[in-house]
């Protein structure tokens, strides 16, 4: 089989007979190009689903207050519920929750309101005022100072953390804005860490304040709007029971039915992050699905070009068996000329696939991200490729040795 | 040499039977030139597939020298066709890709010769039919004569003992077989056996004796021709007594 005449013969072969070559190769190549494109794709689009939910944490649970819809405890429907920081003490108590904040909505107010100043600048920017563990349920990154700590919200210190954006916006290029003070809602801040985040501006237009700061400062009471906390790596349905433990808690302290769904609003990462990847499973499977079918596309078509080169060789062959060809040595001329064929087409497609993914690789959008193939994936499809080469040649191969010399070397 | 005894062969087409061998007896010594005549379906194209191992027949005997030629694997049918039996055919059968010195040296492939042995045992032999200097070209760019002595050195290049020409000057003007035949002669003289299938009477003049066919069976052979112009006598009397 690796004789190097008998691939002598097989590239003398190929190389004289461009046109049937060139034809086989791009079918071949077709396939694998798009096979690998589209597992690239896929893999683009789960990096991009990925990044999604880098902006927060993919074990975190947020617990919104709102209006109640089912009559409880002789309240009528339709009551604002309103969380106190005796709820984040309690809720911070039960097993399995390993970082839990606490947010204020300033002035009653769930969204903004706040202008934030420097000097003759101002803008709107939102302002989170939070416990310190709040950076657990974010996926910012600190590149400067540090975010809030525990001390702050028990001194209740005057202290913010403040996005790139908001630094850029009142700040010169050239000032260091950590230690200086900014002014919230006409109340000085000093400014302890800067934060980027890699869901982008939208992200990080947002400043940090302690929760207890805010609620001394604007008058908050001991109001909280929100309660989030992260699950460690529990389970939809350990983080199922957490977030009934957490509800129950709520809704015996406030009187509102535990089965109300209105009440208190639940957004559960984990829960979501496990429908999007069932989403992607199936689209993954599709892709490849989709890929397989076109590579088998390319598979029948090198068998159906050779079974048509066998045929345009039928002379050829009759003329090396009256030379004394075996039956074995035509198999093997044939299938080794598809194995070479698919297999250097196959590489050569995957070679294009793998260079447009990289072209493609800057791309980065809402979908789509840093496009990709494996190399294991990659050395599997070449495999696969020459398997599937010599399954291609296999069935010409064989109408090949059942040629009859005398048919075909008789001209009448 | 070679010998058949009450060979018969049957083509089934359909659910007919055709009896296009009839108890065919023959024999050619070492060393003859023997022409085989017979008009279109008379069987002769059968007979040359039988004596070449192309085909199989369905009863009687096939001796080529000492091995029995029946019901042989395809390998093995390969082996002897490489051996024992080299081919001319009338549309001369060149590989179109090949250059006439890789199409004289293919045998050899086949014995398992290296590349740069039996390149050079081609140019001897192309050297021998007279294109020494046509061993690059490619089939395309010569003439039918020259293809045709190609294929004779393509023939030869295997050692055989026997040389099956089917209608070797079919597809030639008189005067390119006239030239053909003085060099089918020429080997036939340095000892090798060649059976010659044709239907030009000069082309069986040529030879030392000619079978005729007809209808599937032997209808008689002419007695050795001792007045052919390229065969000396003794030669002749000595392969008839052989």
């Amino acid at each position: 089989m690796f004789s190097l005449d008998r691939w002598r013969e097989v590239f003398d072969t190929i190389r004289r007979n461009k046109l049937r070559t060139t034809l086989t190769c791009i079918s071949v190549a077709w396939g694998i190009f798009v096979l690998v494109f589209l597992l690239g794709l896929g893999q683009g689009l789960n990096n991009g689903m990925r990044s999604n939910f880098a902006r927060d944490a993919t074990n975190g649970v947020w617990v919104n207050a709102n209006k109640t819809s089912v009559p409880h405890a002789g309240f009528d429907v339709g009551r604002q519920i309103m969380f106190e920081n005796r709820d984040y003490d309690r809720a911070k108590k039960i097993e399995g929750i390993d970082h839990i904040a606490g947010l204020h909505w300033i002035a009653g107010k769930r969204w903004g309101g706040l202008v934030t100043k420097r000097g003759a600048k101002s803008n709107n920017f939102e302002v989170n005022a939070v416990h310190s563990d709040a950076i657990f349920l974010a996926a910012h990154d600190i590149i400067q100072g540090r975010f809030l700590s525990a001390a702050d919200i028990t001194n209740k210190r005057k202290s913010v953390v403040v996005g790139r954006p908001v630094v850029g916006f009142l700040f010169g290029p050239k000032e260091n804005p950590v230690g200086d003070w900014i002014v919230i809602g006409g109340v000085p801040f000093q400014i302890v860490g800067v934060f980027t985040d890699p869901g982008g501006q939208e992200q990080e237009r947002q400043v940090y304040i302690p929760v207890s700061t805010a609620q001394l400062a604007f008058s908050g009471g001991d109001k909280l709007g929100m309660l989030e906390f992260t699950v460690g790596d529990a389970g939809p349905a350990e983080t199922q029971a957490i977030i009934d433990d957490v509800v129950g808690q709520l809704a015996e302290r406030h009187q509102f039915s535990a089965t109300d769904k209105q009440a208190v609003r639940v957004h559960n990462n984990i829960e979501q992050f496990g429908r999007f990847q069932q989403l992607f499973w199936v689209i993954s499977f599709f892709v490849v699905l989709i890929g397989l079918g076109t590579l088998a596309a390319g598979v029948v078509g090198v068998s159906n070009i050779m079974m048509i080169a066998v045929k345009e060789r039928t002379k050829e062959i009759g003329v090396r068996k009256a030379l004394g060809a075996t039956p074995r040595s035509i198999i093997m001329m044939i299938i080794q000329e598809a194995v070479f064929l698919t297999g250097v087409s196959g590489l050569l497609g995957l070679a294009g696939g793998v260079g447009v993914l990289e072209l493609m690789s800057g791309m980065n959008n809402d979908f789509i991200k840093n496009p990709s193939i494996d190399l294991k994936i990659g050395i599997a499809a070449t495999l696969f490729l020459i398997l599937a080469g010599a399954l291609a040649g296999l069935f010409p191969a064989r109408s090949a040795a059942k040629v009859n010399p005398i048919h075909s070397l008789r001209d009448q | 040499m070679l010998r058949l005894v009450k060979v018969n062969k049957y083509y089934r087409v359909g659910t007919h039977s055709l009896h296009v061998l009839q108890d065919v007896d023959l024999e050619v010594s070492d060393g003859e030139l023997v022409a085989v005549m017979g008009a279109s379906g008379s069987g002769k194209s059968t007979l040359l597939n039988i004596l070449g191992v192309l085909d199989d027949y369905d009863s009687g005997e096939y001796w080529l020298g000492d091995t029995k030629i029946k019901g042989l694997t395809e390998s093995k049918a390969a082996y002897y066709r490489n051996r024992f039996i080299g081919f001319i055919f009338q549309s001369f059968n060149l590989l179109p890709f090949k250059t006439a010195l890789e199409n004289v040296a293919l045998p050899l492939y086949y014995q398992g010769v290296t590349r740069r042995k039996r390149n050079l045992i081609a140019a001897q032999y192309l050297d021998r039919v007279g294109l020494r200097d046509w061993s690059d070209h490619l089939p395309s760019e010569m003439s039918g004569g020259q293809k045709q002595r190609v294929a004779i050195a393509r023939a030869l290049i295997g050692k055989p003992r026997m040389i099956l020409a089917d209608e070797p000057t079919g597809a030639l003007d008189s005067e390119t077989s006239a030239q053909i035949m003085d060099l089918l002669a020429e080997i036939h003289q340095s000892g090798i056996t060649i059976l010659v299938v044709t239907h030009d009477p000069e082309v069986a003049a040529r030879t030392e004796r000619t079978i005729r066919l007809r209808d599937g069976k032997v209808v008689g052979a002419d007695e050795p021709r001792l007045s052919n112009p390229h065969l000396p006598v003794a030669v002749a009397s000595e392969a008839e007594t052989s």
